[in-house]
């Protein structure tokens, strides 16, 4: 099992990435304080095979260059503020407000002290960008460290100014004191006139998870206020003098080139301004309206390319697969030929995964703005410094003359990696020579955007006698290899991921193909627990060795209570687990059929999940309570059709998503594991609802549903 | 040059020259500079652009600008009162009924004419009402909590 901090290798459904070149941030020192002001700066270096280096007052800031391979750093200025500093971006999981816990518990501070400066090309690390549950396990563990040098700096200057040892002296409430004098400093003092910078990546000692006062606890989302008063400003919420609005104009369908094209009639509208470059054209102006006014009156045509529908999806999926495999996933052990030999079991199936839309709230939006050869965009992106070299690249100046800010942001869910936005709006403000503001519509961001990778998957299984597994053979075409590796004991195991050709534009999605391969494994799972007449807790039990997997599957099931008697007709009971990025999961359902109607309703869901140390319980639940309600749209009924190029259902009317008429009881059982390092929360609670409310409706109808989504318009016996 | 259109906006007086067709959304978020109303849909779906009008909570998204003229427009920014905040803003706030905030906004005002309608609504009975409010991450049920703590709250505040 891999540990969360282990290096990150982008799983191969990540197709929106390219393999950049790994930049570094370059500011320098002097710059540095010339911004925050005299005080205290800690950097934290990525990589821990740098040397340490301490730097005096005399030539702490004198034009120094930071060394690059910078991961986060801390201020803390002469009025006690402290501010830190990540690349990460705030959407709505909260980081922002667990990483200030983070710092405010190891500098010990108060919580309100501490500033986070995020997701800034000018201000902030170098960062890969906000995905894969990452933030948690390796931020955290920076920022622990970062503010215990802090803290030991300042109890030195204390010491040194004291002229006592700096054992002799206790960092608490954001001063240092002496006990045996009962004299004191704060922070803010210690930091006056000072100007002293230390690098790490010394191992500090951090304080462990038992001793946690400000992180561990349910402290409020920073900026809440704002948040309710309408003053919180997305992207699609900033203005800038003289700005204009944006609005691309896009081909009929996927794959279309433009074969004739006449400006004239919109190029004469006042305060208009076309860009055409390539197939790329746009308009801006004075209003929204206006500028889809001089998009209408362009005279344009497509040429288009035939298309495969969704209709016949699955099979071009499994017709189209590479021959070769992919060597990125391949994993092989025993052999299944003898674990199928006289099997006791056996079950062979297949499951097909639907395309589905992130569908945030706020559509995707950049603000961008031009001045003296320098560009700044404002845009909600999950990769600011892929943006901002991505823009360097296209317009030809160097990264130092590109600033990316991302405003914390209407939602992603893996949706927000692409600069596409931020690209539309760079190019109309460069022609137009004013800022231009472009903000996805609803059909856009449905069309234009990427998509979580549709699938099928393929099962070979056995069982024993005993009801052991005996051989498990899982293919996945297309949709991806996360979440592909069984959690269960298998002596005879061959698991393999086949890449197809891009059927339609597709990227990461919350929990990544993990939530086709937990759909698939778990009903899988659960069939071959009836055939063998197991109950199908007891089963996956019975196939399991590892414990924190047994701890959420007993912890769920105990809170859900399991098994249950059935009082009703059309009554059902499903379950499912799980384990990705270092945390696991278990979900218990109850579901309710309608015979005649084939109405399906979720009843209930418990969830149990385990990430390690919990930073901010309220907080996390939130996650898990979120990822559970997203994930019933997955299992449901969101899927996107398409045909010819063209999004079939590109509005709400036609894509549905959750509403609060859907949501069932929820219940979370939180594990804290202090003896553990925190992984990340955002993904993992998803994955088991899709195949607990599957195997529930089994239970409830005897149907077996082998496709995501189950059910969008009910059950059909 | 078409004749100003006159809006009445949380209590203040403005004439805008805009297109009549324009919808209030826009006038309201790009002219007015009252972002609090979101864009989520433009098609009357998600509930993001929700203002009260004349009592009744609305789809300014959904409401060209000279349907708007002469009545009363109410949005999130005009339930502060003199830096107080009005209960159910209090109440979301209490129960952290949010997470990237998005949908905050539309949530607060149709809340607000639920209250308006209902003072004591169930669970059930704010789930029917906010039918037509999406929120994607998921918040909904800290969001039924918010009103029936807001409820009791303004219930407290009559007696």
């Amino acid at each position: 099992m891999r540990s969360p901090s282990e290096k990150f290798i982008p799983e191969p459904e990540r197709y929106e990435f390219s393999a950049g070149p790994f930049h570094h941030f370059e500011l320098a020192r002097r710059q540095f304080f010339q911004l925050l002001g005299a005080g205290i700066a800690i950097f934290a270096v990525a990589k821990d095979s740098l040397v340490a280096q301490e730097t005096g007052p005399a030539r702490a800031f004198h034009g120094e260059e930071l060394p690059k391979e910078i991961g986060a750093w801390l201020h803390i200025g002469e009025d006690g503020r402290v501010t830190a500093f990540v690349g990460k971006t705030e959407m709505g999981q909260n980081i922002r407000t667990s990483l200030a816990q983070t710092v405010a518990d190891e500098l010990r501070v108060p919580f309100d002290s501490v500033t986070m400066v995020m997701g800034d090309t000018a201000l902030t690390p170098w960062d890969a960008g906000t995905f894969g549950s990452r933030t948690t396990p390796t931020m955290s563990p920076q920022f622990r460290r970062i503010a215990a040098a802090a803290r030991e700096l300042l109890i030195a200057e204390a010491a040194k100014g004291w002229n006592v040892s700096a054992g002799a002296l206790v960092a608490r409430d954001a001063k240092v004191s002496n006990p045996a004098t009962g004299r004191s400093l704060s922070y803010a003092e210690l930091a006056k006139n000072k100007s002293l910078a230390k690098i790490l990546p010394a191992d500090e000692h951090v304080t462990s998870p038992n001793q946690w006062t400000v992180a561990g606890t349910s402290i409020p989302k920073a900026d809440a206020r704002s948040c309710v008063t309408g003053r919180h400003q997305y992207t699609s919420d900033l203005h800038r003098p003289g700005m204009l609005f944006g609005k691309v104009l896009r081909p009929p369908s996927f794959n279309a080139t433009l074969t004739s094209y006449d400006d004239t009639g919109a190029k004469s509208l006042p305060g208009v301004t076309i860009v055409r470059d390539g197939d790329f054209v746009a308009a801006a102006a004075p209003t929204e309206r206006e500028a889809l006014a001089a998009l209408a009156a362009l005279q344009v045509q497509w040429k288009e390319v035939p298309q495969i529908s969704s209709r016949e999806l699955f099979s071009y999926l499994k017709q189209n697969a590479s021959s070769k495999s992919n060597s990125d996933h391949q994993n092989q052990e025993g052999s299944i030929e003898k674990g199928l030999e006289g099997a006791a079991h056996r079950l062979d199936a297949s499951y097909t995964i639907a395309f589905i839309a992130h569908t945030p709230l706020e559509p995707r939006a950049a603000l961008a703005e031009w001045s003296e050869g320098k560009l700044t965009v404002w845009t909600g992106t999950q990769r600011p410094f892929a943006t901002r070299d991505e823009l360097a690249n296209v317009f030809h100046i160097p990264a130092s003359s590109v600033r990316v800010i991302v405003p914390d942001t209407g939602s992603a869910y893996g949706g927000k990696h692409t600069s596409d936005a931020a690209l539309e709006a760079a190019r109309l403000a460069r022609a137009a020579g004013y800022p231009v503001r472009v903000v996805w519509t609803r059909e856009e961001e449905f069309t234009w955007a990427y998509f979580r990778p549709a699938g099928v998957i393929e099962i070979k299984s056995a069982l024993d006698a005993d009801g052991k597994l005996t051989a498990w053979e899982f293919h996945n075409y297309n949709s991806g290899s996360s979440g592909i590796e069984t959690p269960y004991v298998v002596p005879n195991k061959h698991t393999e991921f086949h890449p197809v050709p891009l059927v339609l534009r597709s990227g990461s999605y919350r929990g990544l193909a993990a939530t086709a391969n937990h759909f698939a494994r778990e009903s899988h799972m659960d069939a071959l627990a009836h055939a063998a007449g197991v109950d199908p807790l007891e089963f996956r039990l019975k196939n399991l060795s590892d414990p924190r997997m047994r701890a959420v599957l007993e912890a769920g099931a105990k809170s859900f209570g399991w098994p249950q008697k059935k009082s009703h007709e059309g009554q059902g009971f499903g379950l499912a687990a799980g384990y990705e990025k270092g945390s696991y999961v278990s979900t218990f359902a109850e579901v309710a059929v309608e015979r005649a109607s084939g109405n399906v309703r979720v009843v209930r869901l418990v969830t149990a999940f385990e990430c390690g140390a919990i930073v901010n319980p309220d907080g996390l639940r939130n996650q898990v309570i979120g990822a559970n309600i997203q994930g019933l749209g997955g299992a449901l009924f969101e899927a996107i059709e398409f045909d010819s190029g063209r999004i079939r259902n590109s509005h709400l009317t036609g894509y549905r998503v959750p509403r609060f008429r859907d949501i069932p009881q929820i219940e979370t059982v939180l594990l804290d594991r202090k003896d553990l390092p925190s992984a990340g929360a955002g993904e993992t609670p998803i994955m088991a609802v899709a195949p607990a409310i599957g195997n529930a409706l089994f239970d409830a109808s005897g149907v077996r549903l082998n496709h995501m989504p189950l059910v969008p318009n009910g059950l059909k016996s | 040059m078409p004749n100003p259109i006159h809006l009445e906006v949380n209590g203040k007086q403005y004439a805008v020259q805009y297109d009549p067709q324009t919808p209030l959304l826009a006038v309201l978020h790009d002219e007015l500079n009252l972002t609090g109303t979101k864009y989520g849909c433009g098609e009357g779906q998600c509930g993001s652009c929700t203002i009260i009008l004349d009592g009744s909570p609305r789809r300014s998204c959904q409401i060209p600008l000279i349907e708007a003229m002469g009545s009363r427009i109410t949005t999130i920014e005009g339930l502060e009162k003199d830096g107080q905040l009005h209960p159910l803003q209090e109440a979301f706030l209490e129960a952290g009924a949010f997470q990237c905030a998005y949908c905050t906004s539309g949530m607060i005002m149709s809340s607000v004419a639920l209250l308006q309608k209902n003072p004591d609504p169930n669970p059930m009975e704010i789930a029917q009402f906010l039918q037509g409010n999406i929120c994607r991450c998921g918040t909904h049920l800290r969001i039924i909590d918010a009103v029936r703590r807001a409820a009791k709250s303004l219930q407290e505040r009559a007696r």
